[in-house]
């Protein structure tokens, strides 16, 4: 009678089950093969770090040039030049962005990366989502600079805009759109043509203007990649949802368009933007490229991303729909309450997957002129001084897209556990 | 748009002349049936028999081709508001529940009064408490519904109905994916649903629960309403022969 109400007090785990001696024991326990595959891998992996290591560890910080290096290397092969990264990372990091407006960009992508941060936890709150659009609206103008005035009028609009959603929100919703709609127009407009009524002291107010073309390195990359990622999503949500719509003609654009794009290679599509578009511009409207490589960017990943949305769509139970439809919720309470927070939840390792492919696609820039890492690779081994260097260059834009590949691929995985809400 | 029909205030649901079709398949024929409200009606019938076609058409989660449905004295249209409004008037459990699994149950209670209704969300709050203390779950309020027993869920799922406050409820075999020691908790919530005099309409073939609490049992095969009854006669003494072959097999084992 005793036995069976004493609780068995816990033991710790057998010791074959722990440490590097029970793995070996394990492993030893599967047999020869597997063990000799195992000691084989760990000496490949072994020699390859080496192998790495005895490249990199290279006294040549301070060489300024290849010749430099070699001095200093004093015959040794196989030994990394560092001279170039560190003459060029700064233009390897911005391009030819004037040097005392470092500052800038420095600035606007820490903003973007608490932004970011905040908006990416799962359970931010609704405030902390308001303050992170902050930094998104910031950017453009900490990156080009230019007269104040238009921006200040542009933010002042988006924040009266936010406050006007808090006030708005309990009545009509067809006036509250006309509203809103009106009230960007004046914005818009203000924008325009504020800095015609100012006095000209004031009119130039503001930071330095830099043109795009002075734009480079992984400024460029992450500009391009981060706005197309950012406008992708919604787009090819919207995308998804056309292609699944009732709607007939709605159905036949959104697929067209999807088709269409997923069928012409991207470097096509920025050909179009560097060069053709301007033939269908009127003469004299001067489009920035960088805003027209966004664009097509932005194209090319929401047709890849309307799919994988389609395919997570499809997926959700059609129980779900009529289970909100029962309630009473309409088509749009319904895909965005009830069907989208499923269906991106099922899409996000796909979704991350394009995102992380487009980030490194940023590179085919390089190939209309925009000097991205890979265009600026191009140009530095055209120097005189660093002809010859070409593992240095490259393997350090690897490590970076490397870097923020694998955040966003982790990212993705936590997300996905955070998100578990039991087994269906 | 309210068209006037022949029908008194009580009426919940009229059905005259429905008829549909899935393609080429006639799934409904001829159907008529009216609905009085607090009136409680069991359906049942063999598999494939339309039980299930015919009362999601009276929600219009399926569009009929010929005939009228009249709920609550508005005339089911095409028009995406008529429909979101009658919607939202009548409540349905489903055999799968449909529960929102991304939702905590708390939150699948409180969705549709805030989004539909646009109740403040600490009085939706409120009434979703209230709906599943009735249910006997108030201590499930913040799992997801993937953490829940199937019992727990359907019970969940007409809590989820009752917070819209609707005047009729509709069952599509509620306790049908359940494990028999769950269904007698399902449907012990139905039948305190029914004493406190809503308006059901069950598909089901507990015919316990229909013995206990149905005003009227209609069968149903082949897209017809074969025969109907109150349950004593229904069950004593079944004049269709089909009915009774029904009956027979549900009864034999
Ligand atoms: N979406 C559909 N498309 C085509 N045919 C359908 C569809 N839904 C149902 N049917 C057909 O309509 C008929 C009636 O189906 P319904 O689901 O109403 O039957 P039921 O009486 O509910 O059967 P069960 O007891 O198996 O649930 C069946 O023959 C079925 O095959
Ligand atoms: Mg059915």
């Amino acid at each position: 009678m005793s036995q069976s109400n004493d609780l068995i007090p816990p033991r710790p785990a057998p010791q074959s089950a722990n440490g590097i001696l029970g793995r070996i024991q394990a492993l030893a326990a599967q047999g020869p093969s597997h063990l000799i595959l195992s000691v084989i891998s760990y000496a490949a992996m072994a020699a390859m770090i080496w192998l790495i290591l005895r490249w990199a560890i290279s006294p040549t910080w301070t060489a300024g040039s290849l010749a430099e290096c070699r001095e200093i290397l004093q015959g040794q092969h196989g030994k990394a030049c560092w001279g170039v990264i560190n003459e060029r990372w700064s233009q390897l990091l911005i391009g030819f962005y004037p040097k005392a407006e470092f500052w800038r960009p420095a600035l606007a992508f820490v903003l973007l990366g608490l932004a970011i941060f905040a908006m990416l936890r799962v359970n931010a709150r609704a405030m902390e989502r308001k303050l992170a659009v902050i930094p998104f609206v910031l950017t453009p103008y900490l990156l080009w600079g230019g007269p104040i005035w238009s921006w200040v009028v542009l933010f002042g609009a988006a924040c009266l805009l936010l406050v006007m959603n808090k006030l708005l929100r309990s009545t009509n919703a067809k006036a509250d759109f006309a509203i809103r709609i009106a009230f960007i127009g004046a914005a818009v407009w203000l924008a325009m043509n504020i800095s015609d009524a100012l006095p000209p002291s004031l009119k130039d107010l503001g930071l330095e203007p830099v043109k795009s073309r002075e734009f480079g390195g992984f400024l460029l990359s992450f500009l391009i990649g981060l706005s197309a990622i950012l406008f992708s999503l919604p787009m090819g949500v919207a995308l998804a949802l056309g292609r699944t719509s009732k709607l007939p003609l709605l159905r036949v654009v959104s697929t067209g368009f999807i088709e269409f794009i997923r069928g012409v290679p991207l470097i096509t599509l920025l050909f179009i933007a560097s060069t053709l578009l301007n033939i269908f511009l009127p003469p004299g409207t001067n489009f920035d490229i960088i805003v027209r490589v966004i664009i097509m960017v932005t194209l090319f990943a929401s047709a890849y991303i309307a799919e994988i949305v389609r395919g997570a769509l499809a997926a959700v139970p059609k129980g779900q729909t009529e289970g909100a439809a029962s309630l009473g919720l309409n088509y749009w309470q319904t895909q965005r309450l009830i069907i989208l927070p499923q269906a991106l939840k099922i899409s996000i390792p796909g979704i991350v997957s394009t995102f992380i492919a487009v980030f490194k696609d940023t590179t085919l820039v390089s190939i209309i002129g925009l000097l991205d890492p890979l265009g600026l690779a191009n140009n530095i081994r055209a120097d005189s001084a660093w002809t010859g260097i070409v593992w240095e260059i490259y393997g350090f834009a690897a490590l970076i897209f490397f870097i923020f590949c694998f955040a966003m691929s982790q990212y993705s995985m936590w997300l996905e556990r955070q998100l578990q809400t039991g087994h269906r | 748009m309210k068209h006037a029909v022949q029908q008194t205030p009580d009426t919940a649901i009229q059905i005259t002349g429905l008829n549909k079709w899935y393609g080429a398949y006639h799934a409904l024929r001829d159907i008529n049936l009216t609905v009085r409200r607090g009136e409680k009606i069991v359906i049942c019938g063999p598999s494939g028999s339309g039980k299930s076609t015919m009362i999601r058409c009276i929600n219009a989660l399926e569009e009929h081709q010929e005939g009228q449905i009249t709920v609550d004295g508005t005339v089911l249209s095409s028009d995406l508001k008529n429909i979101d409004t009658v919607r939202s008037e009548v409540g349905m459990c489903f055999q799968h529940f449909n529960l929102f699994p991304h939702l905590t149950i708390l939150e699948n209670c409180t969705l549709a009064p805030i989004w539909v209704r646009k109740i403040p969300q600490a009085e939706a709050e409120a009434t979703a408490m209230h709906y599943l203390e009735k249910v006997k779950i108030p201590d499930q309020a913040h799992k997801y519904p993937g953490q829940l027993s199937g019992g727990q869920q359907q019970r969940v799922a007409i809590a989820r109905s009752l917070c819209m406050k609707p005047r009729i409820m509709l069952f599509d075999e509620p306790t049908s994916a359940l494990d028999p020691e769950m269904i007698k908790e399902v449907l012990d919530t139905m039948v305190a649903l029914a004493n406190d005099g809503m308006t059901m309409l069950c598909v089901t073939h507990e015919m316990g629960f229909a013995r206990q609490v149905a005003d009227r049992v209609i069968f149903m095969d082949q897209g017809q309403i074969v025969e109907e009854n109150t349950p004593e006669p229904f069950f004593e003494s079944p004049k269709n022969d089909r009915t009774k072959l029904f009956l027979s097999q549900l009864l034999g084992h």
